[in-house]
């Protein structure tokens, strides 16, 4: 246990785990999350299936594979073909989870996802890994950065963006028990796993994982935990209490949710994975704009590419470590209405 | 699939026609879409709905139905036109056709009209969703079949190609693909814009089982269907000889009715066309 005095309120309402005790704080990729909850949601109905573009090891599918192969497809690289033919799959009952890297499922398939799953409201589930520039040494190509964007854009799509790798199962098995077209984002890298087994997960119900009223920190994945450490420092340090909102549905995401942050902390700062343009904190500025004019600042990739390099490294370099999330918070708190 | 007499070939013969005059009234209600490509399928559409199918146009949603995926979305009217003489609604429904509030919306949605079996338009993506189709079959265990209606021209978008290769690897013996072989797109000729030929050949190259006919001969067509359903182990593929615009002189074999609706005069003279087609089916007992 940390030294320090225990989680406030909130994060015991969450059942978060002590993320603060670095020592003993478990650290796996959220992928590993999405293969057990396929798994699993596949053994409780024989109609989940899997359909893979050549990558089952790094998407997680070989859980499902190895135990029930008869409920798996492998359709080799073709990333439209995946979309199109779980479209087809789907008009005669099946749920297929399909998956590839973000990069090219949804990014290379926009159009099939558009027309096939949306318009044509297909039941059809993307799990899109290794978003984000956490990717590492793969470099820009494989870093889906534009993802979130170009998916909350549908009509219909249900975008869930789960920060850690217990609450990842749970968005998978959740979100195979829920009819329509949905986006699934995970990364590839360990991370931190702030919740537990007894940590709540609904989809469209964004999470208070801190309370406070000096300023809202509303985050979505893995960078939910920078965004924690980011306010026990500002307030041990500095006295500044933040909310630390776990914005997991970025659509239909809680609107009620996000304007009672607004209106408790005057101040907000949104933290994403993704480009600032066009992702989960432009949702929240179209919201807040609208309903209630509140100073934000936004955590993300900035107009840029990514690049090779160490995970770690590239999140700091990128400005979305957990200093770079103090800072903006500092300067949303600075620009607050008195 | 029933026997094909003389007497049920007369009647689809005067059901195609009636459908081509369906087309014809729509586009002129609509003041846009796709003439010659809807007239062109008119005798397939017919013969798929009235005599190759298993299907129930007063219950659409039949678990046990056939499915037919139209992948050319633009050719649209021909479907409209084919479902309405078939009882899936009323014929007066077609002068709906493309306008505010129809479930015959330019390109065919399923969300609006359910036995349309998907949304279709942008070309190249009905295969791939039929290969879906028929592996769902598979799996299930179901007995149903999955007609898909491509034109030419969209064989030069790659996702067709991807769907060619999974149902080749799935050997799905339960998927038939259907080409509107009339040599046309927007620009021009097909062979001129991007060459298809040899066509069959690729088809072979990606382990299908190939087939050619007159997609003007109704008895042609449902018999080339029969030895394309006597395969095992592999997809089939008709490639079918049309003629843009067939049935309506002008239009025959002329581009230019690729994505244009005919104006009122021309209408008149196309239906005046297709009554008389309609006189020698019936004199010629």
């Amino acid at each position: 246990m940390s030294d320090t005095q225990t989680l406030d309120r909130a994060a015991q309402a969450m059942a978060l785990v002590d993320y603060r005790d670095t020592a003993n704080l478990k650290q796996l990729p959220t992928r590993n999350g999405f293969g057990e909850g396929l798994l699993e949601a596949a053994q409780a109905n024989r109609n989940v299936i899997g359909i893979c573009a050549d990558l089952s090891e790094s998407t997680r599918f070989e859980a499902l594979k190895n135990a029930l192969p008869e409920q798996y497809l492998e359709i080799g690289v073709a990333e439209q073909m995946l979309v199109a033919m779980a479209g087809g799959l789907a008009a005669v009952g099946k749920i297929p989870w399909i998956a590839s890297y973000a990069m090219f499922n949804p990014g290379r398939s926009w159009e099939q996802v558009r027309t096939i799953m949306a318009l044509n409201q297909t039941n059809v589930k993307i799990a899109g890994a290794h978003a984000g520039v956490s990717v590492g040494p793969d470099g820009a190509t494989h870093q889906a950065i534009e993802d979130i964007a170009i998916m909350r854009v549908i009509p219909h799509m249900f975008v869930v963006v789960p920060c850690d790798s217990v609450q990842t199962k749970k968005a998978t098995l959740a979100l195979s028990q829920t009819f329509g077209p949905t986006y699934l984002r995970f990364a590839r890298e360990k991370s931190a796993i702030v919740t537990s087994e007894a940590t709540p997960f609904e989809i469209g119900k964004a999470q208070i994982f801190r309370e406070g009223a000096d300023v809202a920190i509303v985050a979505c994945g893995i960078l939910v935990y920078n965004a924690l450490i980011a306010a026990d420092k500002l307030s041990r340090e500095r006295g500044i209490e933040c909310r630390v909102v776990n914005n997991h549905t970025v659509k239909p995401m809680d609107e009620a949710a996000i304007i009672d942050a607004a209106k408790t902390c005057g101040a907000v700062v949104t933290v994403e994975e993704h480009q600032v343009q066009g992702g989960m904190g432009s949702r929240v500025a179209e919201i807040l704009s609208a309903q209630h004019p509140t100073p934000i600042e936004f955590i993300g990739v900035n107009d840029r590419f990514g690049q090779s390099g160490d995970p770690v490294e590239l999140i700091e370099y990128y400005g979305m470590g957990s200093a770079a999330i103090e800072a903006a918070a500092l300067r949303a708190h600075g620009r607050k209405r008195t | 699939m029933q026997t094909l007499t003389p007497q049920r070939l007369r009647e689809l013969d005067l059901k195609a026609t009636d459908v081509r005059e369906g087309i014809i009234r729509a586009l002129l209600a609509a003041g846009s879409g796709h003439s010659a490509g809807s007239l062109d399928m008119a005798d397939i559409f017919t013969a798929l709905y009235g005599h190759v199918m298993r299907h129930r146009p007063e219950e659409p949603n039949w678990p046990q139905r056939d499915r037919l995926l139209l992948s050319c979305g633009h050719i649209a009217p021909v479907r409209y036109a084919a479902m309405a003489n078939f009882g899936y609604f009323p014929v007066e429904e077609l002068l709906t056709l493309r306008k505010f509030g129809t479930r015959l919306q330019g390109h065919p949605e399923r969300v609006s009209l359910p036995s349309v079996e998907t949304t279709s338009g942008p070309l190249g993506e009905g295969l791939a969703q039929g290969v879906g189709m028929a592996q769902a079959a598979k799996m299930d265990g179901a007995d149903f079949r999955v007609y898909v209606v491509t034109s030419d021209a969209e064989h030069q978008c790659g996702l067709h190609w991807e769907a060619m290769m999974t149902a080749a690897k799935f050997k799905l013996d339960n998927l038939l693909c259907i080409i509107d072989r009339n040599f046309i797109q927007i620009d021009g000729s097909t062979e001129e814009i991007m060459p298809l030929e040899p066509l069959a050949d690729k088809y072979r190259a990606f382990n299908w089982e190939v087939f050619e006919c007159d997609g003007h001969d109704i008895a042609a067509f449902v018999a080339t269907v029969e030895r394309a359903h006597a395969v095992k182990g592999k997809p089939q593929v008709i490639i079918a000889k049309t003629i843009p615009g067939k049935g309506v002189s002008y239009m025959e074999g002329d581009y230019t009715w690729h994505g244009k609706p005919p104006n009122a005069e021309q209408a008149k003279t196309a239906l005046a066309e297709l009554a008389a087609t309609r006189e020698r089916i019936l004199a010629h007992v």
